[in-house]
């Protein structure tokens, strides 16, 4: 009907956050996602470019590259749902390795091994020494406190890091953030950031300009996905006000194994896929834990996330991409999820 | 009949002789904890079964995993710490005083549980 199409166009068209992406608008390109295109805004009037033909040729110019985000090693875990996590690991590393722009760096957000052992952080690191990106940048899960609160991690990964691993750093304008919320967590609870880290937020954030965007990194979601099964963080509330100030802030998380994506006004929240076993979805099986999948498809349900900041549009793309896919996230059903957040 | 009658009876003696023999030792034995106090936890599915168990002082608790994933049992009170438990391995607690012990999984902590020693 021509009205519903107008209405489209106009709610498109609106741009009532002054960031080029409209909340309406923004929603509106999720539907798109599964063919692999990107929106920006370009004088106004939506611009889409498939993903992949675009961001190859574009990134790397005045100001804009890319990370990627990796979660859920679980190097150790053998079980079913996984025998050989340190394979499906490797495959993560190759297909970053593949991408047709390298990332600047990559970001694990936790549960890097399985119990803890010195072994397991060994064949992590070792399999991690293949990546082409160099600087990789970590945050525990709770997987990796399980010795003497977390004292194996910080020893080979919490170098410049405070208390139980926190501390941000800049890249090309960007403020990124890496926050621990697995450490001291109370009975009946879910993941907790804690006062000393909250203060040392409050203080990192203070005074930059709001118009720096912001990269926000944790294990647990920082949003509350499903309480009963702890996805969620007891004192996010806190942390998310420090940020409320920033035209342009994205969580990255993992823990839960699959993805997930919210907004809520300026702030964009996304988790990623494991590499190694993936979970069920909020309240479809008795408990969330590793989830079996036939063989043939465990591929399809492992993955990395491929982020690129576009300086000009100040847009993140986030593009989440399945293990198996092949190669070209605008391909097939297996495309990864596309969006453009502003 | 007549036989099976005689038959069933000299069965029955020493079965009883057997019984009151197992009821004196158990008597004489009054200052040892019976096997069928201690209890077991089953851990499964993020979940501690039975959630709250209920034991005599002295008693021992035995928690294990049978889960997919590793998990902890700690006190909330302090009183009892285990290491880090994966699938099948166990932790066990003897509990010398009477009282209410809520612990819970410090890696999942919405795993709880309790145990009442009276």
């Amino acid at each position: 009907m021509p009205d519903k199409k107008q209405d489209l166009i106009d709610q498109q068209l609106q741009d009532l956050n002054n960031d080029g992406v409209d909340r309406r608008g923004f929603l509106k390109c999720m539907a798109w996602a599964g063919t692999g295109l990107v929106w920006t805004m370009s004088g106004g009037i939506p611009v889409s470019r498939a993903f992949a033909k675009g961001y190859g040729k574009d990134a790397g110019k005045g100001g804009d590259f890319s990370f990627v985000q990796i979660s859920d090693s679980h190097i150790g875990f053998n079980k079913p749902a996984n025998p050989d996590v340190t394979a499906t690991l490797q495959t993560a590393i190759n297909k970053i390795n593949a991408l047709p722009h390298q990332p600047d760096f990559i970001i694990h957000t936790g549960d890097l091994s399985q119990l803890s052992k010195p072994s397991e952080f060994d064949t992590l690191d070792q399999a991690l020494k293949g990546a082409s990106a160099k600087q990789i940048y970590f945050v525990p899960g709770e997987h990796d406190m399980l010795s003497d609160n977390g004292e194996q991690y910080l020893e080979r990964y919490g170098k410049g890091t405070k208390g139980t691993g926190w501390f941000s750093f800049d890249h090309k304008g960007v403020h990124f953030v890496g926050l621990v919320n697995v450490a001291n967590l109370k009975a009946g609870g879910m993941g907790s950031l804690g006062h000393e880290q909250l203060e040392w937020l409050e203080a990192d954030l203070k005074g930059r300009s709001a118009s720096t965007p912001i990269v926000l990194f944790a294990h647990i979601p920082l949003w509350t996905i499903y309480p009963d099964w702890g996805w969620g963080t007891d004192d996010s509330e806190q942390a998310l006000s420090y940020v409320k100030r920033f035209g342009s802030v994205n969580v990255l998380n993992g823990h839960i194994h699959q993805v997930m994506q919210k907004v809520e006004g300026k702030v964009s929240f996304h988790t990623a896929m494991s590499t190694a076993f993936p979970q069920p979805a909020p309240g479809k099986a008795p408990s969330a834990g590793p989830m079996k999948v036939p063989a043939d498809q465990l591929q399809q349900v492992l993955g990395v996330t491929d982020v690129n900041y576009v300086v000009s549009g100040r847009s993140l793309a986030i593009v989440d991409s399945p293990l198996a896919d092949s190669g070209s996230s605008a391909s097939g059903e297996n495309a990864g999820v596309d969006s453009t957040l502003g | 009949m007549t036989r099976t009658k005689v038959w069933i009876a000299s069965l029955a003696t020493p079965v009883m002789i057997a019984l009151l023999l197992l009821a004196g030792s158990s008597s004489v034995r009054a200052a040892d904890q019976p096997a069928a106090a201690n209890a077991e936890v089953k851990i499964d599915n993020f979940s501690f079964g039975p959630q709250t168990v209920t034991v005599p002082v002295g008693a021992t608790v035995t928690w294990i995993n049978r889960d997919d994933i590793p998990h902890t049992v700690v006190s909330t009170d302090g009183v009892f710490k285990s290491k880090v438990r994966d699938t099948d391995e166990t932790f066990s607690y003897t509990f010398t005083k009477a009282g209410t012990y809520p612990y819970f999984c410090s890696v999942h902590p919405k795993m709880t549980g309790k145990v009442v020693v009276q």
